[in-house]
């Protein structure tokens, strides 16, 4: 649903006033005690932000994709942590269901999703499939009465606090490739389901991925999402969606840097003037912002369209592609410009700068968006 | 019980002003705007009284205290945004009075009175005064036109069968007083901490009601009495001087500063 100009404007100033007030404070904390407190998790949840994809018949708010982009925008402008604690039930945890499960499937689960109080997580990652997802070697093997899930993921955002995952598994084995993959929802208190414990990572701390064990794990048939063989289609479509949201992080992250930047610039002095009157410095702010503006405008123009009806696989991942590279860019530009103090932790910029480097990876690598976008491109001339 | 909570707006509070170089006054052009802190607590404190407090062990908000709630704002078209604020936040319909001016507190006073007058609530909470001129005199005046006990600068306020009492900080220490209902209530800062208005109620907001009326049809004239004089930035801060001993800085506390 599209707002009026005025809610959505309100709606815009509510989470920048909650980004300002109530997270930006407790980055530093959060990165140290690699947890977001329970009673800002309680607050997301009671503004709505686990809801705002999920359609509003389902108790969500139904953002239209520029409405989510625009709150991306919003919520990137704090620790990437905070938002990946609600960003699978935003995204990959609850798309998949959103898109292709039945009324009963989503009656059961969608109302859960949008008010937070069930986390989900999408389990398609495993030791030897990431990019290469039709290489998907769980299996889920019908046994006359229930699909059997057996095999491992890596690496699964959320995992340790979910509530449900989609899992992609495959159901037959004699099917190589993504043909033989289904998908499956699968709920954490199943019989044989564990998780390991939380990675060490590089950055983002307080936000967590963790492996997900399945040892004979009995799913019902009433819980496999679409068809049986439809898996790597439910992939592929959800992923498409959440790479503009991502993109659209991104971007909040370097308008965050970029602020930074702006404001350190101008009170650090050196030669006994402030650092921003000097040239070299004025190009690397120039260039963040000149970069990050333009990722905005891909972001909003591919959202637009995608909310027009368009095919936006390709816009969406430019968008991704562009915006991923360029926060790594910003991000590594601010540690120059703070110098000595973007080092050093206090200041938070060399926090930024590690949590910024899985926006390249996640959600398909850059490499893998680069073939998306050749191959789109390639379809558009054989047609 | 029905509250009846005015609120302003105002400019916004993380937002350094700047006069206007003809010194008539603060320039506000495109500058954003927001519900006045203190109103905003009004605010919460009316819905804390209605939904009361579920999930707090011994807390002094019971449900249904307060069984509705009419935001009620003075000002030009866009306040009608602010009154969206407060219904976001959780109160039930509001009324907005159309004036492009700026109002005097007497005249806000007047129109409200003319409001508590149409809507007879038990209560009226206020913010003890606005950050933009910083009055401090609306609760006082409504108090005096309504004939109604007031309780200004309450941090605590506990409802009592027909009375209400109002815990006031003041100067040394806090005060309670007990007032009989229907009473006028200012906030001060500790009163509570206001909530966001959840993304879902935003909309929701959307859908209800806001009456528009203007002075006339109260019949209250809202023309100026006060003029401004002059408006000017404060004295830029001088810097520090360091002193080098206790005897120093006695003697300049003493002749310089004259505080001693």
């Amino acid at each position: 649903m599209a707002l009026d100009p005025e809610t959505r404007s309100q709606f815009l100033a509510t989470i920048r006033r909650f980004v300002d007030e109530r997270l930006r404070p407790l980055e530093a904390k959060v990165a140290e005690d690699d947890a977001v407190p329970d009673d800002v998790l309680a607050e997301m949840k009671a503004l709505g932000l686990y809801g705002v994809s999920i359609p509003e018949a389902y108790g969500g708010l139904g953002l239209s994709m520029e409405e989510e982009c625009l709150t991306a925008f919003e919520l990137g402008r704090c620790s990437p942590a905070f938002r990946s604690a609600f960003g699978t039930n935003v995204g990959i945890g609850s798309q998949g269901l959103v898109m292709f499960g039945t009324d009963e499937q989503k009656a059961r689960y969608l109302p859960g999703i949008a008010s937070g109080e069930i986390v989900t997580s999408f389990a398609l990652t495993e030791p030897e499939a990431g990019s290469d997802s039709g290489a998907v070697r769980t299996q889920a093997i019908w046994d006359g009465s229930a699909y059997v899930l057996k095999g491992g993921k890596r690496y699964i955002t959320n995992a340790n606090k979910a509530h449900l995952f989609t899992v992609m598994a495959r159901t037959n084995p004699d099917v190589k490739g993504g043909g033989g993959v289904s998908a499956f929802l699968v709920p954490r208190d199943s019989k044989g389901l564990s998780i390991g414990k939380p990675e060490k990572k590089m950055g983002q701390q307080g936000a967590h991925i963790c492996d997900v064990n399945f040892d004979d794990v009995r799913v019902g048939p009433e819980q496999r999402l679409g068809n049986e063989g439809e898996g790597f289609k439910v992939a592929m479509q959800v992923l498409d969606r959440g790479r503009l949201h991502i993109a659209a992080v991104c971007c909040g992250v370097a308008e965050r840097l970029i602020e930074e930047c702006v404001r350190y610039a101008g009170e650090r002095k050196q030669f006994g003037q402030a650092i921003a009157s000097f040239q070299m410095i004025q190009a690397q702010m120039a260039d963040s912002r000149t970069e990050a503006y333009a990722a905005r405008c891909m972001i909003l123009d591919a959202a637009k369209r995608r909310d027009a009806g368009e095919n936006v696989t390709m816009l969406a991942s430019c968008a991704k592609l562009f915006a991923s590279e360029m926060v790594g860019r910003v991000a590594d530009r601010a540690v120059q410009i703070f110098g000595g103090a973007g080092y050093v932790a206090d200041y938070g910029i060399e926090r930024f700068y590690r949590d910024v480097r899985i926006f390249r990876i996640y959600e398909g690598t850059s490499e893998i968006q680069r073939l998306v976008i050749a191959r789109e491109m390639m379809k558009g001339a054989q047609a | 019980m029905k509250v009846l909570v005015p609120v302003k707006r105002v400019l916004d509070y993380n937002l350094k002003v700047k006069v206007k170089a003809d010194q008539t006054g603060v320039d506000l052009t495109n500058l954003k705007m927001s519900m006045n802190p203190f109103c905003e607590i009004a605010v919460e404190e009316a819905i804390r009284h209605k939904e009361g407090q579920p999930n707090v062990a011994g807390s002094h908000y019971k449900a249904g205290t307060v069984t509705e709630i009419v935001a009620v704002s003075i000002g030009p078209d866009q306040a009608q945004e602010t009154i969206r604020t407060a219904l976001a936040m959780g109160a039930d319909r509001g009324i907005l009075v159309k004036v492009d001016h700026e109002v005097e507190p007497l005249a806000v006073a007047k129109i409200l009175k003319a409001v508590v007058d149409a809507e007879q609530p038990q209560v009226v909470i206020l913010g003890k005064q606005a950050i933009d001129d910083d009055s401090n005199q609306t609760g006082q005046m409504l108090a005096a036109l309504l004939g109604w006990p007031q309780g200004t600068f309450a941090s605590k306020v506990e409802f009592a069968g027909s009375k209400v009492n109002v815990t006031r900080e003041v100067d040394g220490g806090l005060q309670t007083v007990a007032l009989d209902l229907p009473a006028i209530i200012t906030t001060d800062l500790r009163l509570n901490e206001p909530r966001y208005a959840s993304l879902p109620n935003i909309m929701k907001a959307k859908k209800k009601p806001i009456d528009v009326k203007t002075p006339g049809d109260f019949g209250v004239n809202v023309a100026p009495r006060l003029k401004v004089v002059k408006v000017t930035e404060p004295p830029k801060r001088q810097g520090g001087v360091k002193v080098k001993t206790v005897q120093e800085l006695v003697d300049k506390l003493k002749n310089e500063a004259g505080v001693l």
